[in-house]
């Protein structure tokens, strides 16, 4: 895990949604710019670029846009947790002490339909053992079946962030549903409806990091962990997607590992967090990360939807931005998308959006991806000069 | 087109998944690999497996995903083999399956041929 010493001082994003041919470098460009405008544009030295299915040199391509090529430009794939991971080797390279200042900035065009990966041979397309929704689903029965959360729970979920949704300009789907709207959408594969599903989309984030010691702004924020952590195999419906697999209580899940080591690392627990953005690829998924992240006990999910603890104007607001189901889900920038919103709410940015506790605003903010590899991504962002002792 | 080599195999018996085991971790895997999967260790044995099993979980897949010719709807899901590392927790295996069916029932392995586009098709294994 990256040790803490950098501060986010920029952030720009390019709204999330589908956009004819523009390119992902065209994106990103702008979202670059926007982050480095926000910044006050220092010298980066420095630039990772998380992307799925960007191809080769997409970093490059990106800052070619803006002629700011030159320096080290590195890729990342790490799944859904790509921008993630290219942010946790940003705040590494500015902990090592070897640049003040480092570009992150996540990617990402998605081919229309059920995701494609190269992850899998010819021969597993073929066989039909591949669809994501299904896998989903799967994780989804077998959450169910432990926790005795429902269907109705599930289109609670999607009501909970699509009515965030409502107020995020930079979100593809903007209206609220219907729990009954929700059940009534198209059956995917049980017990996964269309609403339940984010829409795998287009879309570019970027944030600008700066050695902390270095940055006297007030709206600068602060890094205080970013934890990356890959799977114990095992789990049959892990996200390293293996063909055998069996049950251990013992093995512990990805996120919940990441989770882990970012609350040791930042010096929080769960009820340090004043606001949370994390994986809602389906609405099962939410649910479970809840646990994972330690924000509620296992079957405590239908309770807190029962009483908008997480929605907005709830105690701990998740997914403020409406979440992907809202927003959809570009893979390489969803993660840094999740950072931008948490950086806004920090700063008390957020308009609408806006998560506050009734004057002092929100402190502590965390935000989590979990994609295939298995890759999970937990960062906790602190307002400067807050982090618990 | 032509499954790898130890994923599944025919005999008078009829189909078999074609598993690995290893002394290192106690446990089996499928398909059989050059090392086990749980444990990284080169002693793997090529075993044959139960070809039959419970489901565990299952959802019907309903419209074909990228580079699949097959029909659709179809099922897919967890099966749980009979008699293999009882002791351990069972071996899990992901599996076509019959649209529709539910969590708890009993199945047998078959096999499938499946159309692959230009080259041909796939003979492959589901639980029914």
């Amino acid at each position: 895990m990256s040790r803490a010493g950098s501060v986010i001082t920029g952030v720009g994003l390019h709204p999330f949604g589908r956009f004819g041919d523009m390119t992902a470098a065209v994106m990103g460009a702008m979202a670059v710019d926007a982050a480095l405008a926000d910044a006050g544009r220092p010298h980066f030295t420095a630039a990772f670029c998380g992307t799925a299915y960007g191809g080769v040199a997409a970093g490059h391509r990106v800052l070619g846009e803006l002629a700011l090529t030159g320096g080290p430009i590195i890729d990342v794939e790490a799944g859904c947790a790509s921008g993630g991971a290219a942010l946790q080797l940003g705040a590494m390279a500015i902990a090592s002490g070897d640049h003040d200042c480092v570009l992150v900035f996540g990617i990402e065009k998605m081919p229309k339909g059920v995701i494609r990966s190269s992850f899998f041979a010819p021969w597993q397309e073929v066989a039909g053992l591949t669809p994501a929704p299904a896998t989903f689903a799967l994780r989804a029965l077998r959450f169910m079946e432990r926790t005795g959360v429902t269907e109705a729970d599930l289109a609670a979920l999607v009501v909970k962030n699509r009515a965030a949704g409502v107020h995020n300009p930079d979100a593809m789907f903007r209206a609220e549903v219907t729990a009954e709207a929700v059940l009534a959408s198209r059956r995917v594969c049980d017990p996964l409806r269309l609403w339940m599903l984010c829409s795998p989309n287009e879309g570019a984030a970027a944030v600008v990091l700066q050695r902390a010691d270095l940055v006297a702004d007030r709206r600068a924020v602060d890094v205080a962990a970013v934890a990356v952590r890959s799977h114990v195999p095992g789990d049959v419906l892990g996200e390293d997607s293996p063909l055998s697999g069996y049950e251990d209580p013992d093995r512990l899940p990805p996120s919940r590992v990441a989770a882990t080591e970012a609350y040791e690392g930042a010096g929080v627990g769960p009820g340090d967090l004043d606001v949370v953005e994390c994986q809602d690829t389906d609405a099962a998924r939410e649910l479970l990360v809840w646990e994972e992240l330690g924000l509620c006990p296992p079957g405590g999910q239908p309770a807190i939807l029962a009483d908008g603890a997480f929605g907005p104007g709830g105690r701990l607001p998740v997914n403020p931005s409406g979440g992907l189901l809202s927003k959809g889900e570009p893979l390489g920038a969803s993660a840094l998308g999740q950072v931008v919103e948490v950086v806004r709410q920090l700063r008390g940015e957020a308009g609408p959006r806006q998560v506050g506790d009734g004057g002092r605003g929100p402190q502590v903010g965390l935000a989590h991806v979990i994609g295939r590899g298995a890759n999970a991504c937990v960062t906790i962002l602190c307002r400067r000069k807050t982090m618990v002792q | 087109m032509e499954l790898p080599d130890r994923v599944l195999t025919t005999g008078p018996d009829g189909p078999r998944l074609v598993g690995g085991y290893s002394a290192t971790s106690g446990r089996h895997h499928f398909p059989a690999r050059s090392r086990c999967p749980w444990s990284g260790a080169l002693d793997v044995q090529v075993v044959e497996l139960p070809p039959s099993g419970v489901v565990r979980w299952a959802t019907t897949v309903t419209a074909a995903p990228p580079g699949y010719h097959g029909p659709v709807p179809y099922g897919l899901g967890v099966v749980r083999l009979d008699e293999v590392d009882v002791e351990a927790g069972g071996l899990d295996v992901l599996a076509r399956l019959p649209a529709d069916i539910v969590g708890g029932a009993a199945v047998a392995l078959a096999t499938v041929a499946l159309p692959a586009g230009d080259v041909g098709e796939l003979v492959t294994w589901e639980f029914r």
